[in-house]
């Protein structure tokens, strides 16, 4: 079932009487997607296209058969929202909020990291494996099913490639983006262990961007485990100038710390190839690896 | 010791934290430093306060360590000079103690710390009491980081926090109100157009050179920066209007970006997901009427949509491109044509 989430996945949608909540759930139900409660706190017994909205997550799950959930509640309140989630024991948790203060982020993961619930994100465009079950915001059409597990901390640029690996024929596993902010739940290594013994995952694309060391953890894991399947990667930034954040809370070099060049050159060390174009990747996927001396 | 007020680190580096030992000399360095401009910011305000003789220099702080998901303490003997130098050249100098984020910084870890650092007795307990301090601030103000570069010992043995900064959390604004107000007002670090964009709710950088890039997406606007490069232009910005882009936001870009003289071609880059490439192209075609633009511009719009955005385009004789890459290509070519 690829990683994650699949045809028998069962989600809850914080924040499903908002307009993003609404209009997502929406997309995601088309999707086929089984979207089987929302949690608003005051809205329970609203319906909100043929979902039951609960006050709380505990009535949620005495009525409904869930497991996993998804978060589109506004950055004040998300804290409370993924914790409620947490408690309801459902995993995995997708947290699409962005602007979510960092202290907040770093409560919620260390609860997480206790129950043993995997976060995907916050400030991520979500999860989907196609065909299957897609639980975030993405534009559905450009992923097909198929071998490359794909995984990002960016949106528009997973889109963005996504869309030319369908156009080369490369379909995916599954893809996922492990958010933008600096403190999110999955780092590129757990993403890794997950593609590493899921039989439908051939090759991984990874899509990193300046800023943290994620991506040098990444090439050491890859070096380390003798990692058995091929990865191409693309990061962004190395344009950026430093003590500037691009966009993304997590994106911003800090001093010399965080540079696209180290996680470059750690990513080639690992036998990772590099992609210097997002559309490059595609084309690096489709030809052989070369050996290298 | 006269210091100035800056919202930058680096101060004494720039030479802005100076000792005076008589009054008449005291009002000399400040009148220098008052006159000076630190990274950028104008010196506004300086502090004055007694010289502390200090046997050595620590340095104390604590940051959002983003690998281990938790605030850290890092600390070194080395303190009163660059502390990135030190843990480039020296990691083995730093000492690092994470804090779990359910039980907080307990007294005897705060002790811990202290001694680790080298201080022993009532000096132990004094530092151990300047760490718990700092974790609450950091707490209570959603800090990034805390810094105290550096923490002294004065003659009489008591150990002061020299001097002490701040980085607050931007996500947490709508709870720091106080922090709202004065990031509003006082943005040492910022171009105006940086400021600008920021009132918009737009992620902008100002950069150095002369193509200006709006895009859909922090990510893909970092790749368009990057591609620029690679065909040996300059970018003149960094642009996100973020997804699900309004004709607003759009505007508000366009007017930014090209508020800069620099500029001489524009990129725009869409990757229409939500948001979708016919309403782009409307927005860019009223703006065109609105503004007049009348550098050449290269569009790329793909994604939902794209074929009616296209159409839309093409109508008002504006090619659009498919391809990132053939539009960074034409932008670049377009800076070589007109210089």
């Amino acid at each position: 079932m690829a990683i994650l989430v699949g045809r028998k996945t069962r989600a809850v949608v914080w924040g499903i009487t908002g307009s993003q909540g609404q209009f997502h759930t929406q997309l995601m139900l088309e999707y086929g997607t089984k979207i089987v409660a929302g949690v608003t706190p005051g809205r329970g017994g609203q319906e909100v296209h043929g979902v039951p909205v609960f006050d709380t997550a505990q009535e949620a799950i005495e009525k409904v058969d869930a497991d996993a959930s998804i978060i589109f509640v506004p950055a004040p309140y998300a804290k409370d929202a993924t914790l409620e989630a947490i408690a309801a024991n459902l995993n995995p948790i997708i947290v699409i909020t962005e602007g979510i203060p960092v202290k907040d982020e770093i409560l919620i993961m260390e609860i997480a990291k206790q129950k043993g619930t995997t976060i995907i994100g916050p400030n991520t465009p979500g999860i989907i494996t196609p065909a299957q079950c897609k639980l975030g915001i993405m534009p559905s059409h450009i992923f097909k099913p198929g071998k490359v597990g794909l995984v990002s901390r960016s949106g528009t640029l997973t889109y963005e490639i996504a869309a030319s690996l369908t156009n080369a024929g490369l379909g995916q596993s599954t893809c996922l983006g492990v958010g933008g902010d600096p403190v999110v739940g999955m780092s590129f290594v757990e993403v890794f262990k997950m593609f590493r013994k899921d039989p439908a995952t051939k090759t991984i694309a990874m899509i990193g961007e300046i800023g943290g060391n994620a991506e040098e953890m990444a090439a050491e894991y890859v070096n380390k485990t003798k990692y058995p399947k091929p990865i191409v990667a693309y990061i962004a930034g190395r344009g950026a100038p430093a003590g500037k954040r691009m966009g993304h809370a997590g994106a911003i070099i800090t001093g010399k710390a965080g540079t696209a060049e180290t996680k470059i050159e750690s990513l080639r060390a690992a036998g990772i190839r590099i992609a210097l174009k997002p559309g490059e990747i595609a084309k690096l996927i489709k030809r052989p690896k070369l050996t290298i001396n | 010791m006269i210091k100035a007020q800056v919202l930058v680190a680096g101060r004494g580096k720039a030479g802005a934290i100076k000792p005076a030992s008589s009054p008449e000399e005291a009002e000399r360095v400040a009148q220098v430093i008052l006159s000076m401009t630190v990274k950028g910011e104008k010196v506004a305000k300086v502090l004055v306060e007694e010289a502390l003789a200090s046997r050595y220099e620590r340095y104390v702080s604590i940051v959002v360590d983003r690998g281990s998901k938790c605030y850290t303490i890092l600390c070194s003997r080395e303190g009163g000079v660059d502390i990135e130098e030190v843990a480039a050249q020296h990691p083995e100098k730093i000492i690092r103690y994470r804090i779990d984020p359910i039980l907080g910084l307990q007294e005897f870890e705060g002790r811990t710390v202290a001694k680790q650092l080298g201080y022993s007795g009532e000096q132990m307990t004094q530092v151990a009491g300047i760490v718990s301090k700092l974790y609450q601030i950091m707490l209570q103000c959603d800090g990034e980081l805390i810094e105290s570069n550096p923490l002294i010992e004065t003659k009489a043995g008591e150990i002061v926090p020299a001097d002490l900064r701040i980085l607050v959390d931007d996500n947490s604004l709508f709870r720091q109100k106080k922090f709202l107000e004065r990031s509003k007002t006082y943005e040492p670090d910022m171009t105006e157009l940086e400021i600008k964009a920021r009132e918009k709710g737009l992620a902008f950088v100002e950069l150095e050179g002369n193509v200006g890039i709006i895009g859909n997406g922090a990510g893909l606007v970092m790749a368009t920066l990057d591609m620029i490069i690679d065909y040996k232009g300059k970018p003149a910005n960094f642009c996100d209007v973020g997804g699900g882009a309004s004709e607003e936001r759009i505007t508000a870009a366009l007017e930014i970006v090209l508020a800069n003289p620099k500029v001489k071609v524009l990129l725009i880059n869409i990757m229409g997901g939500i948001t979708r490439c016919d309403d782009v192209a409307r927005a860019i075609l009223n703006i065109q009427k609105k503004m007049g633009i009348t550098i050449p511009m290269v569009i790329r719009l793909v994604g939902t949509n794209e074929k009616e955005g296209q159409k839309i385009l093409a109508a008002s004789n504006i090619p659009s491109l498919n391809s990132m890459e053939e539009a960074a290509a034409k932008a670049v070519s377009l800076i070589s044509g007109a210089t």
